[in-house]
């Protein structure tokens, strides 16, 4: 048996047997649901419904009903979806590169993450979708053997290399959770009493045994498929960023592009995370899976990637006046001191200043800081986008036409809208769904048990 | 039937030390180290992975030379349509994500296919708790050559949880 030094702190809290385990996760799933989750389901799926109406009014009216003008023709469109994948990415990076490294700290944590990715995905999918207007049509994207004329869509352009990126991310993680799922959903259906609980979750099942030959093959796919969304999730943000980066736009045209976006998609995606957690922790009384450890945890990886992001921005303002390009140079000293440096700096302040404080043990470790911290977290990943999209382009070459972004109703009612889809789609998943990876935890209890680290002690 | 993942090991070590054949175990969680005990072999789903993998490199590949080489080569930003090679930076994107797509989607098929474990699929583990908390170890009398009652006295000689028997015709 594995053992774990006694000076590690405990990852599963109390006196829990591996029926614990069960009974903590599939408990709540099979009471009626409380009371504080019906009044935030019913908020959310409200707002959702709201956006929903928004998009349906944007598609048949057509996207002049956003705020963008000839000068910005980018706004909070492709905001909203550099924000949403980027949030997606921290479920992968918990899921996929915590396997790799072994952490076992992941394991209370991966499945409520991975399914903050699946619905963040969504969101930001809707954004390309419906920005091309005519949404009916957006099966163009495909290379298709075309009757459209002779031409094939074009494979040298970033956009369409994010079409193949984002429906791959999407995919593989739907299929790397599912499969992780599929025990999870056999331990609910054998506890199931009401008949069509038992078969709605033994059809989710798949039929699942629990075989020796069949955990064998498990662990290698979860192994596989963590080796491989790695550098998927590393590829998704770098392709995202080439969006700006592979273009000649002052601003955008930044070889540092990739890997900026991608800390920056890990630092907001843990912000995320946290801030799902902790309420969900609450809850769902997940305190012993879910504790001060994991938070400290997490706190520590979203110091490290909000410091890469810090450098990258001091980097992009030194590199913008070393450079000598005039062009180059106006972007940046517009960014920070023209009609959005507002937006500059609070995305400064959110992201450069805020995390830092974690540094300091006693707010790394508290629950009411970490959730109020990673809110502005991800108020700042948003404005960075923000600054970046708009900023850049907002001042054209030709003075004549300088322009500004002013977000309309409709502007803001879609993006609220889907994080109404989020919230109602998370909090579903929160009641119907193993919310912990109950086999997962199940393996790593006798090494990072409280109960069994204290009787390893004594002997 | 067994309540600890140790025991379940010592217990079927022991079998297999006196020439027992342990049919399956069935477990609510992956036992590390249970697999060649009981002569499980490592799974060959890895190099299926790979292979689909290389499927959807080539086919990427394959693609983009037909579309944007062969069937109409196009002058986008002056940037070279003549040949994949000099294409091919342009080309790594796609290829990259398409390999992985075919590579996870493949596996994940073939791990499907190859557990039977399909929506619809009826469980079939012999008892509810195996998901839960217990641990079973399925034993057959014609597997190993002896006779109920002998298996049933080396298997009461572990620390068992509970035993049950089942007349298979």
């Amino acid at each position: 048996m594995q053992r774990e030094a006694a000076i590690r702190e405990p990852l599963i809290l109390g006196d829990k047997s591996y029926k614990d385990i069960t009974d903590d996760v599939v408990g709540p799933i099979q009471g009626s649901a409380p009371i504080g989750w019906k009044i935030m389901i019913t908020i959310s799926s409200i707002i959702a419904v709201y956006g929903v109406g928004c998009i349906l009014y944007l598609l048949g009216t057509g996207i002049g009903v956003w705020g963008l003008n000839k000068t910005v023709g980018w706004a909070w469109d492709i905001t909203n979806f550099v924000w949403w994948v980027g949030i997606g990415h921290a479920g992968t990076l918990i899921s996929a590169v915590l396997l790799l490294f072994r952490q076992k700290w992941r394991m209370a944590i991966n499945r409520s993450a991975e399914a903050m990715t699946i619905f963040a995905v969504i969101m930001a999918a809707i954004f390309p979708g419906i920005h091309m207007g005519r949404i009916w049509v957006s099966y163009w994207v495909l290379p298709l053997p075309n009757q459209f004329g002779s031409l094939w869509v074009n494979f040298n352009s970033p956009l369409l290399w994010d079409v193949f990126a984002i429906s791959t991310y999407f995919s593989v993680s739907l299929v790397f959770w599912y499969i992780g799922l599929i025990p999870d959903f056999a331990t609910i259906r054998d506890r199931m009493t009401k008949p069509f609980a038992k078969k709605a979750y033994g059809l989710l099942s798949f039929g699942w045994s629990g075989r020796a030959k069949h955990w064998n093959r498990f662990e290698e796919v979860s192994l596989v498929l963590a080796g491989i969304a790695t550098p998927l999730v590393f590829s998704v943000h770098s392709i995202v960023s080439m969006d700006f980066a592979t273009s000649v736009i002052p601003g955008w045209h930044t070889t540092i592009f990739p890997p900026y976006f991608v800390s920056g998609a890990v630092f907001s995606g843990f912000a995320m995370v946290q801030t799902l957690l902790l309420i969900m922790r609450k809850g769902m009384k997940l305190e012993s899976y879910i504790h001060v450890k994991h938070v400290e945890y997490m706190n520590i990886v979203i110091i490290v990637t909000g410091s890469i992001v810090g450098v990258a921005y001091l980097t992009e303002l030194f590199i913008s006046w070393y450079s000598g390009v005039e062009y180059e140079s106006y972007a940046f000293i517009n960014r920070f001191s023209g009609p959005y440096s507002w937006a500059y700096w609070i995305m400064m302040t959110c992201n450069v200043i805020s995390p830092q404080l974690f540094w300091f043990k006693k707010i790394r470790r508290s629950l009411v800081a970490t959730f109020a911290l990673s809110i502005v977290v991800n108020i700042g990943m948003w404005f960075e986008r923000y600054v970046i999209i708009v900023t850049s382009i907002h001042r054209d070459y030709d003075p004549s036409s300088w322009g500004e972004f002013h977000p309309t109703n409709i502007d803001i009612g879609v993006f609220v809208g889907t994080l109404g889809i989020f919230f109602t789609l998370f909090l579903g998943f929160a009641r119907f769904f193993p919310v912990l990876a109950l086999n997962e935890l199940k393996t790593i209890l006798k090494s990072s048990g409280e109960n069994y680290k204290k009787a390893q002690d004594n002997h | 039937m067994y309540d600890d993942d140790d025991t379940l090991k010592t217990a079927a070590s022991a079998l297999v030390a006196k020439g027992i054949r342990v049919k399956e175990v069935y477990s609510p969680f992956p036992v590390h180290g249970i697999d060649p005990i009981i002569g499980v072999k490592r799974t060959r789903l890895g190099i299926a992975a790979f292979m689909y993998a290389m499927t959807g490199t080539t086919l990427a590949l394959l693609g983009m030379w037909y579309f944007m080489i062969s069937d109409w080569p196009m002058n986008i930003g002056g940037k070279p349509s003549f040949s994949l090679i000099e294409n091919l930076p342009a080309f790594i994107p796609v290829t990259f994500e398409f390999s992985v797509l075919c590579g996870a989607h493949g596996m994940a098929i073939t791990y499907l296919l190859r557990n039977g474990t399909l929506p619809g699929m009826p469980a079939s583990n012999p008892d509810p708790r195996t998901t839960d908390d217990k641990f079973v170890m399925e034993i057959t009398t014609e597997q190993n050559g002896l006779s109920a009652d002998e298996l049933e006295a080396a298997i009461k000689e572990t620390e068992l949880f509970e035993l049950s028997t089942k007349d298979y015709k």
